[in-house]
């Protein structure tokens, strides 16, 4: 007989609800990305409004995670899953913040043309959303290993980051009237590489989880 | 030997040593192979399942097995570096420096005062002023003093369960031990009078070296320093599974079946 099982039922829910808060961030990251290549400010628009969702999910799982210690007194493996949790919430809202903030950039675009077909900042995207999904893999399979890898996929991010900086800055340098325009999106570039930087973060609680131990692993240059 | 940081200062758990410890209850083992350093001015919590021997070491800590026919020991526990099972303890010595307060309260049918006095007397203490002393002293330390000081003479059977248990506590430190065991001391009592109980401890751990046997697994969390998880093997021996600091046993357990029982998932 299982013990505990209106425990467990609870504790499993709380990690269902992860994976679901999980992957309506992935999806704002997408659909920022997609507002912010086709220049469309109606689902710019729609994707600001939507983060009260992810924000209001966020704290139905955070009740949910201080109900249960106030009623339970989880312990060891559970009270570091737990509170967990509740680090891993705050960085999927702030994730969640990082893709509306792509779509305000979008916003203030407007119809203004790209100065380029946006290559690297997509990528960056397709990168982020990988290891956040990665992550919440390696969050529910309990594998640190895992979790370290994702760490170490945040270089790639970086390194896509550095040369789409270079790249803007050079036609800054050749043309100062594309300034305002090249900003816009080192800044739309730079909440993508926050956003994977809180997935580092991420990775840093699931490998608590699982062996007690907190690691400084995602030291990012930025 | 072991070294813990307690509360930031470094104990060292030479205060009592469990070696290879084996105990039969006539041909049947109660205890297996225990080894155990316990610090001094600190609190010890034991937990374990039912049946998982954490009292039955407790009781040998001041031989209070001795009692029983056909027990058996194998191995040594010293108390500062001296084996207590060495034949010439005095074991009526061991119990006044080795403490024991139980699951239920049990004062004497006898006033406050005389509670207390007990132990001091039969260990020669006479004079009315050095036992009013030390009964004062030992009410103080044990939380209770402002509580009772004006019905010294009443019966201690008249006092509340919480009360009643902080009386045996005072009548344990009247006669100045160095250890204290304690045997599911707050079962029987209400949260608050836990509480007490618990601040209690806080307060005498400066002092004094405790050692709680408890089913309450947040109590020994909240109150202990180290803490110490037996389980039955088995063949139903006691051994001890897991040691350290309170901190980390239930935070971060070494051994799945600590980890298991401090959990919930069996037990």
């Amino acid at each position: 007989m299982e013990i505990r099982t209106d425990f467990n039922r609870r504790l499993r829910e709380i990690q269902d609800d992860i994976l679901i808060m999980g992957s309506m961030v992935e999806t704002a990251i997408i659909t920022s990305i997609k507002a912010l290549k086709e220049r469309d400010i109606d689902m710019a628009q729609q994707l600001i409004n939507d983060d009260a969702l992810i924000n209001r999910k966020r704290f139905e799982i955070e009740e949910k995670c201080i109900k249960l210690i106030a009623t339970q007194q989880p312990l060891a493996g559970d009270l570091r899953t737990i509170i967990s949790v509740l680090n891993i919430l705050t960085e999927l809202e702030r994730v969640g913040d990082y893709a509306a903030g792509i779509s305000k950039i979008v916003l203030m675009i407007g119809n203004e043309e790209h100065l380029k077909p946006l290559i690297d900042i997509p990528r960056m995207a397709d990168k982020t959303t990988l290891m956040l999904r990665e992550s919440l893999d390696a969050f529910i399979k309990q594998d640190a290993d895992k979790a370290r890898a994702v760490i170490a996929e945040d270089d790639d991010v970086d390194n896509l980051y550095d040369q789409v900086f270079r790249e803007l800055l050079t036609f800054m340098i050749e043309d100062p009237r594309t300034i305002t325009r090249a900003t816009r999106l080192i800044w739309a570039a730079h909440n993508l590489e926050r956003s994977a930087d809180r997935v580092t973060n991420i990775c840093e609680r699931i490998i608590y989880i699982v062996t007690g131990k907190m690691e400084e692993l995602g030291a990012s240059n930025y | 030997m072991t070294e813990y940081n307690l509360n930031g200062q470094t104990c060292r758990g030479d205060k009592i040593k469990a070696k290879n410890l084996n105990f039969y209850y006539g041909s049947f083992q109660a205890l297996r192979d225990i080894n155990l350093d316990i610090p001094g001015c600190a609190i010890t919590a034991i937990i374990g399942p039912s049946g998982c021997g954490k009292s039955s070491f407790l009781r040998l800590l001041n031989r209070m097995n001795d009692l029983i026919y056909g027990s058996r020991i194998e191995g040594t526990i010293e108390l500062d570096g001296k084996n207590i099972f060495d034949k010439e303890v005095d074991v009526v010595d061991l119990r006044k420096n080795v403490g024991m307060v139980f699951q239920k309260p049990n004062p004497f049918p006898i006033s406050i005062f005389d509670n207390i006095a007990f132990g001091p007397k039969q260990h020669g203490k006479k004079s009315k002023i050095e036992l009013e002393e030390i009964v004062e002293n030992s009410l103080k330390k044990a939380a209770l003093w402002d509580e009772v000081k004006d019905k010294l003479g009443q019966s201690a059977l008249a006092l509340s369960g919480g009360q009643q248990q902080r009386l045996c506590i005072a009548r344990v430190l009247s006669v100045e031990p160095q250890v204290i065991l304690m045997d599911e001391p707050c079962s029987a009592l209400d949260p608050m009078a836990t509480l007490k109980i618990e601040d209690l401890m806080r307060t005498l751990a400066k002092n004094y070296t405790i050692i709680i046997v408890t089913h309450n697994m947040q109590q020994a969390a909240r109150v202990s320093d180290t803490t110490a998880f037996f389980m039955m093997e088995p063949d139903r021996a006691g051994s001890l599974v897991e040691y350290g600091l309170t901190s980390e046993i239930f935070t971060n357990p070494k051994d799945k079946r600590t980890e298991d029982y401090i959990t919930g998932r069996f037990g």
